[in-house]
């Protein structure tokens, strides 16, 4: 039964193997210059990089590609496994050897899953090792230019650590149930491509951040914390201002992954817009001369008011927690998901 | 083992439809015969035959295939050969890969068989089955059920595809091969003729029921068609079990399972061929008499 899987799960696995193995060689050639270039000089070191644009389309390649990979898996590890089987009624030629379903599916199963987190893990590692001087940098504050976005944040996390793994390995048991049910190859990898990518949305921005309890600070709003504000209403220079929709604050911590960042009235209610007045603290509209005492008035004039800015944030060092739990709750779906698989396996075959 | 199938009141039922593809099926199969599966098409022989396969769960009643639940665990299903309507093979796979799946697959694989039967039949190992004929891909199928060493071999219209030189080639090795293995073998067909040469067992299948089943040369021997002036009714022959009557101005004539002899003079009695036996209980919608269990007289 093993070489039966590996017969029929080479011709997907192979090309796929072969593309990650391609990145793997880039990764390696490149890396060791990116640790050294890091080693010699921090502060131009990201500045340098930015200019090299295969490093930089290497930075994006390796993000996708870890993003991509369980789609891939998914739509054509998983999907067709079963399906395509269902499709030829080749299943009745299986099913009458001398193994029972079960045991069919359950060797099928876990060889693709062997398989998917061995080259899962080996791409993510590649990747997260070649970029970890990049991310270094980043928390220290230095980012710049394309590399701007530390490894907590949504954008770069999926693509990291353990979690390419957790959604490689879910991606591959959705494309099976999916063959299961569906029971044609074309849409059972239509379908499955729609559920990895829904899964990968929802739990990166719904789910990830409730996984570990953030932190919060309350402060009030001064001239050297204000980065900035929105206003609405004016639609021109001149124009009178109707209200400052949102301002922002800095927190002066670096690498980590912002969820909100509110203002605070008087009674801890969180304000949606503030008042015209306040966008005096923003400094003069382009044009007009500085006005360093209605700046400093309005400043004063806030703290008088009561508002304070919020911020909740999830700090650098949560990234490996963040990690564990997201890849723990990917795969005990995986198994549950599995164990449909098994149960609808059962009854008449199709 | 001297019953290979047994069934009592099995039913079948496709999800949640109203039809059911078989009804009040009781059969007793004996083993060592070659079972031949007759009916029309959507008369419920592939269901039955998937029933006894382990593909398909019956929804009223019960089935026994040598001795066990069809689905009983991978040493049953190693006594167990089947293959599936048109012969599914891996396409994509080669001949040699089919020989390499079975042997994997099956703790009683008899690779020495299976290879000078190949070879007997001229097929190349290293083609794909994509690339073979419908006849030459039947045979392969049938060379992997074969192949595991089976005591019941279920064949589900082998020669539906095939042209009439290839399914007699067919029959005929499947002939030779139940010659020199202990083997029982259930096949299905819509064409008697493929029939009549190789089964020594008849199961008459039409309208999800059975209609007729017992040994080949019984069947033959107690059914008579019996001609004779046109008759007001149907009522046929006294003392007789009528399977079909048709009528002409002038004529009647009878299909009938006899009791005895016939011993009314006024009545023309000829024997049946085989065709002539199934036409007959495929027209007629006599009821089908099951086996009672006999009581014997201990003395």
């Amino acid at each position: 039964m093993i070489w039966l899987t590996w017969r029929q799960l080479r011709v997907q696995a192979i090309p796929v193997a072969g593309a990650v193995a391609l990145l793997l060689v880039a990764l390696a050639i490149t890396g060791p210059g990116i640790v050294d270039a890091a080693e010699d000089g921090a502060r131009s070191f990201l500045t340098g990089l930015s200019a090299d644009a295969f490093k930089v389309t290497l930075y994006y390649v390796g993000i996708a590609a870890a993003y991509v990979f369980p789609l891939v898996v998914g739509a054509f590890w998983g999907a067709p496994m079963v399906a395509r089987e269902l499709e030829a009624r080749t299943h009745r030629l299986a099913w009458s050897q001398s193994v029972t379903r079960t045991r069919w599916l359950a060797v099928k199963l876990l060889g693709a899953a062997l398989v998917t987190v061995s080259v899962a893990g080996l791409l993510s590692w590649g990747v997260t090792w070649w970029a970890g001087p990049i991310e270094r940098a980043i928390a220290t504050g230095e980012g710049t230019g394309p590399f701007m976005v530390s490894r907590i944040e949504p954008a770069v996390f999926g693509a990291r650590g353990l979690v390419p793994i957790g959604y490689a390995v879910l991606a591959l048991v959705i494309g099976v149930l999916a063959g299961l049910v569906v029971r044609r190859t074309v849409a059972a990898m239509a379908v499955t491509l729609v559920l990895v990518l829904g899964v990968q949305l929802f739990v990166g921005v719904v789910v990830r951040a409730q996984l570990v309890e953030p932190e919060k600070a309350t402060s009030s709003i001064t001239q050297e914390n204000l980065v900035g504000l929105m206003v609405e209403g004016a639609s021109g220079p001149g124009d009178p201002i109707e209200n400052v929709s949102e301002i922002r604050v800095e927190t002066g911590r670096t690498g980590t992954w912002e969820l909100s960042n509110v203002t605070l009235d008087a009674d801890d209610e969180r304000m949606r817009s503030l008042p015209a007045w306040v966008a005096d603290c923003g400094g003069p509209p382009p044009g007009e001369s500085a006005q360093a005492g209605a700046r400093a008035a309005c400043f004063d004039r806030l703290a008088d008011e009561g508002y304070r800015q919020q911020v909740t944030w999830h700090p650098s060092s949560a990234f490996w927690t963040l990690q564990w739990r997201e890849t723990a709750l990917l795969l005990v779906l995986a198994l549950g998901l599995g164990g449909l698989c098994f149960w609808r396996i059962r009854g008449d075959a199709p | 083992m001297t019953t290979a199938l047994r069934t009592h009141e099995l039913g079948k039922r496709y999800g949640r439809s109203r039809h059911w593809a078989l009804k009040d099926c009781t059969l007793e199969l004996p083993a060592g015969r070659v079972v031949g599966l007759v009916g029309p098409n959507g008369a419920g022989k592939s269901t039955l035959l998937g029933l006894a396969a382990g593909m398909l769960v019956p929804t009223v009643g019960h089935i026994e295939v040598l001795g066990e639940g069809p689905s009983s665990g991978a040493e049953h299903q190693a006594r167990v050969g089947y293959v599936s309507q048109d012969a599914p093979t891996y396409r994509g796979m080669s001949v040699a890969d089919h020989l390499r799946i079975g042997s994997h697959l099956n703790p009683r694989w008899d690779d020495v068989l299976v290879r000078d039967r190949i070879d007997r039949l001229g097929i190349d190992l290293r083609r794909r089955t994509g690339s073979l004929s419908g006849g030459q891909r039947a045979q392969i199928a049938l060379t992997v059920a074969i192949g595991k060493r089976p005591e019941l071999l279920i064949l589900d219209e082998p020669v539906a595809a095939l042209d009439p030189l290839a399914r007699r080639e067919f029959m005929q090795d499947l002939m030779e091969a139940v010659a020199e293995q202990d083997l029982t073998v259930v096949l299905s067909s819509h064409l008697v003729s493929d029939l009549e040469r190789a089964c020594d067992y008849l199961v008459v299948l039409v309208d999800s029921e059975v209609r007729v089943a017992g040994d080949l040369d019984d069947l033959l021997a107690s059914h008579r068609r019996m001609t004779g002036a046109r008759r007001p009714s149907d009522a046929g022959p006294a003392g007789h079990h009528v399977v079909t009557a048709s009528h002409t101005d002038r004529q009647s004539t009878f299909v009938v399972r006899t009791g005895g002899p016939a011993v009314d003079p006024s009545w023309d009695v000829t024997p049946l061929g085989l065709e002539d036996l199934v036409l007959a209980y495929l027209r007629g919608d006599a009821s089908y008499e099951r086996p009672r269990p006999t009581v014997e007289v201990i003395r």
